[in-house]
């Protein structure tokens, strides 16, 4: 039990109805764009447990089946509802090792909340913000807990990437008593949570600390390691020795416009944009060496969750003027309600059905504006989107000094590219077994936006977790002898 | 963390490198890179090899001092490690037997033309090598490159030391003289490997330029690499580093070199008032 806190009584379910779900603090607008810290500030003890009083506790909770992990969630919010935060938090890590990351970029509202039987008549329980809050809570005291783990199995899998759907996979494996290594192209490992999510979304000691719980877990980390370059996959499980291998490799690929004036100096994108201030630390410059520079005028097109990113990044640098442009209203956009939100408090210039048509510049080469048609909302298209058309006429220009491209990414084609037999879409995404998540090569598994294209983080989890289940299953019949690891392919060049 | 194994300052401003790097010396090809990572706080920069012993696990780089991270780079030694060293990346240079090649080396890119120069010569070219400096010091590996080359020509700008002139006017003679080679290679700075590209366009001579432009990751996931070949963006981290250089929009490629000149004093300016040493005034004043 609870040493930690005491908990709170169990209500009257037509008493925890009336209970208000509990805002969570955030910094003020006016003092978080001068810095880069934390934005949402998190549950203090009080609300947490008020806010788990609010579970309806349901016998067949539709939360659970929103969960793209499955966490128990019910049984975790009864938990800290008893001041057992501990217990709470290891209930979470039986499905989902990595909950202080999920608790703060899951879209809650599109999956375990949007089904919340509370939030038919009130507003759903507030499960993201308690998985944050136990999750922080264990991480403040300076614990942390690590699964049982199956005695060693005695196989060895070669994990490809070090993001959501690789962390997901290799702590999943190393439960089953495999010995994982991962590998990372980049310096530092935990993918798009350490290159793309700013810190004031997701404070990188926080992917540390989680990272630092899947090593020991016994699952070792080798960065700087560029699989389809410094080795091949099939030489992970010929020259390496790896029984199979996990690739999720994500969208790395950034997708530019094709408009004129694209190659103009201060047209970035957002993985470039994103990468120098959030790996690289731009910010500190010059007491950290990468630099980055926004001018007065910033205009970022893309309105999704890493175009947020941008626009936010780029007032906290100082930019005057940040410019949100996107060819459909806010109606259409794909990024989270709360990211818009919180881009809008802090004084972003939406502008709305807007595409830009070139991108200007002078003679230097640097970009100086953008050339911008209007569009009105036609007909639905694929998407179920109303299709935005252009007005004719309508064009206008906005000077500039820096523009970033936040439009989405494709798959990187280093580590597919460089393994013959890989079976890929026309995308160039990986295609899988929707079971086991196993390629057309024996032994090799993959999962996440390298399968599915750009997601979210908590997609990319629940693959790695799905594909870690297929590689346990494999591995059994490995061990068997049932299926063998597949011969390398014969010699080219 | 990547053990520095030696630093030799070879010529002025100019460091040679010898760096424990097993996986990438196993699988160097020659034309690649690797992006360094010199601290914590530094940046990563690409930097082309300019050799690999697979058995000792040790690649070679030549750095040029240009810039802060270069500078500081500079005053390393033997025991200090780079943060992070990655690679090998970018495509490998085409190797085959295309008869005579002229290899045309300028300033820090004679450094990575020594490999290709090899890999050439060991392939059945007859290598013909041009290489020029500003003066004769800096016209680095001499020893080295003239045991790949058949035949070799220094150029330098003030005439201390071969010919007077750019080599430019060396590859012209040498054309004049010889006839026309299957392949020119040219790697230096920008403006000299634009100058091979006009002088060997109305020849319709092949010709290759191995780029080096701005990155951030190498590997093709930022786009900051990005230059224009035949009218199309390419990456040269991942597409490149080498182009058909009749190719290359040069131009676009020198305006984007530029993109972080001011950053680049600033850090420069930083880094020489906090390291009050002798040797750096001279490099300030240099």
């Amino acid at each position: 039990m609870a040493d930690e806190a005491r908990g709170v009584p169990e209500l009257p379910k037509a008493e925890r109805m009336k209970v208000p779900r509990h805002p969570m603090a955030t910094q003020e607008p006016l003092e978080r764009i001068r810095n880069f810290e934390e934005v949402a500030l998190g549950y203090p003890p009080e609300f947490a447990l008020e806010e788990a009083q609010r579970c309806l506790q349901c016998a067949n909770p539709p939360c659970v089946k929103g969960c793209p992990v499955g966490i128990d969630i019910p049984a975790f919010v009864q938990l800290i509802r008893e001041g057992d935060f501990t217990g709470s938090l290891a209930k979470i890590k039986e499905t989902n090792t990595l909950p202080a990351i999920c608790g703060r970029v899951c879209p809650q509202e599109e999956q375990c909340e949007v089904v919340c039987v509370l939030g038919k008549k009130y507003k759903p329980v507030a499960i993201g913000r308690l998985e944050r809050f136990v999750a922080d809570w264990e991480r403040r005291l300076g614990l942390s807990s690590t699964p049982q783990l199956a005695p060693p199995s005695g196989h060895t899998v070669a994990v490809v990437g070090s993001g959501p759907a690789g962390l997901a996979c290799a702590a999943e494996l190393a439960r089953f008593g495999h010995k994982v290594t991962i590998f990372e192209a980049l310096h530092k490992p935990g993918g798009v949570l350490v290159y793309g999510i700013p810190q004031f979304r997701l404070p990188k000691e926080i992917v540390t600390f989680e990272i630092d719980n899947l090593g020991t877990m016994g699952v070792e980390m080798r960065t700087d390691f560029v699989i389809g370059k410094t080795a091949t996959v099939h030489e992970l499980m010929n020259g390496h020795g790896y029984d199979a291998v996990f690739l999720g490799t994500g969208a790395g690929l950034p997708y530019f416009l094709g408009i004129p004036g694209e190659n103009y100096i201060g047209v970035l994108s957002a993985n470039e944009f994103l990468t120098r201030v959030n790996l690289m630390k731009a910010y500190n410059f010059p007491r950290t060496d990468t630099p980055v520079r926004t001018g007065r005028r910033v205009a970022v097109v893309g309105s999704g969750n890493v175009a947020m990113d941008c626009l936010r990044v780029a007032k906290r640098l100082g930019a005057e003027e940040v410019i949100c442009v996107y060819r459909r209203t806010r109606n259409e956009s794909p990024a989270r309600r709360e990211e818009l939100e919180h881009a809008e408090e802090e004084a972003i210039d939406f502008r709305w059905l807007s595409a830009p048509v070139a991108i200007l510049g002078n003679n230097e080469g640097f970009v100086t504006g953008v050339r911008i048609q209007r569009m009105e909302l036609g007909e639905p298209d694929a998407s179920g989107r109303r299709r935005p058309v252009p007005i004719e006429g309508s064009e206008y220009e906005i000077p500039i000094d820096t523009i970033v491209i936040a439009i989405g990414q494709g798959p990187n084609p280093l580590a597919t590219k460089s393994t013959p037999g890989l079976e890929l879409n026309r995308h160039g995404n990986i295609v899988v077994d929707e079971a086991t998540m196993m390629t057309s090569i024996p032994g090799v598994f993959a999962g996440g936006d390298i399968v599915t294209g750009a997601a979210t983080v908590i997609l990319a989890m629940g693959a790695g977790k799905q594909a870690a289940l297929g590689i346990h299953a494999w591995l059994d019949r490995l061990a068997k002898g049932e299926v063998a690891k597949p011969a390398p392919p014969p010699a080219t060049g | 963390m990547f053990r520095v194994l030696s630093r030799e300052e070879i010529a002025p401003k100019f460091h040679r490198f010898i760096v424990h790097a097993p996986e990438v010396a196993r699988k160097h090809r020659p034309g690649q890179f690797v992006m360094v990572l010199p601290s914590e706080t530094g940046e990563r920069i690409p930097l082309t090899i300019a050799a690999s012993d697979p058995e000792a696990g040790t690649i070679t780089l030549v750095v040029q001092e240009v810039g802060k991270t270069t500078m500081a780079m500079g005053l390393m030694s033997a025991g200090d490690a780079f943060r992070s060293v990655v690679g090998p990346l970018g495509t490998p240079t085409h190797i085959e037997r295309f008869g005579t090649v002229v290899c045309v080396g300028g300033g820090a890119g004679i450094a990575p033309m020594l490999p290709i120069a090899g890999g050439l010569r060991k392939a059945g070219n007859r290598v013909l090598s041009i290489l020029g400096g500003r003066t004769q010091e800096l016209v680095i590996l001499r020893a080295e490159m003239e045991a790949v080359s058949d035949e070799i020509v220094y150029t330098t700008d003030d005439g201390s030391f071969g010919r007077k002139g750019l080599v430019t006017h060396a590859l012209a003679d040498l054309v004049a003289e010889k006839g026309k080679p299957e392949l020119v290679v040219a790697i230096g700075p920008a403006i000299m490997m634009k100058a091979v590209a006009e002088m060997t366009r109305p020849l319709a001579i092949r010709t290759l330029a191995s780029l080096n432009s701005i990155m951030v990751d190498g590997t093709g996931m930022c786009g900051a690499c990005r230059i224009s070949v035949d009218g199309k963006t390419k990456f040269v981290c991942v597409d490149g580093p080498e182009f058909d250089a009749h190719q290359v929009d040069f131009d676009l490629l020198i305006k984007r070199l530029r993109m972080y000149l001011p950053e680049e004093q600033v850090a420069r300016e930083a880094f020489l008032a906090s390291h009050e040493c002798q040797a750096l005034r001279g490099v300030a004043n240099g």
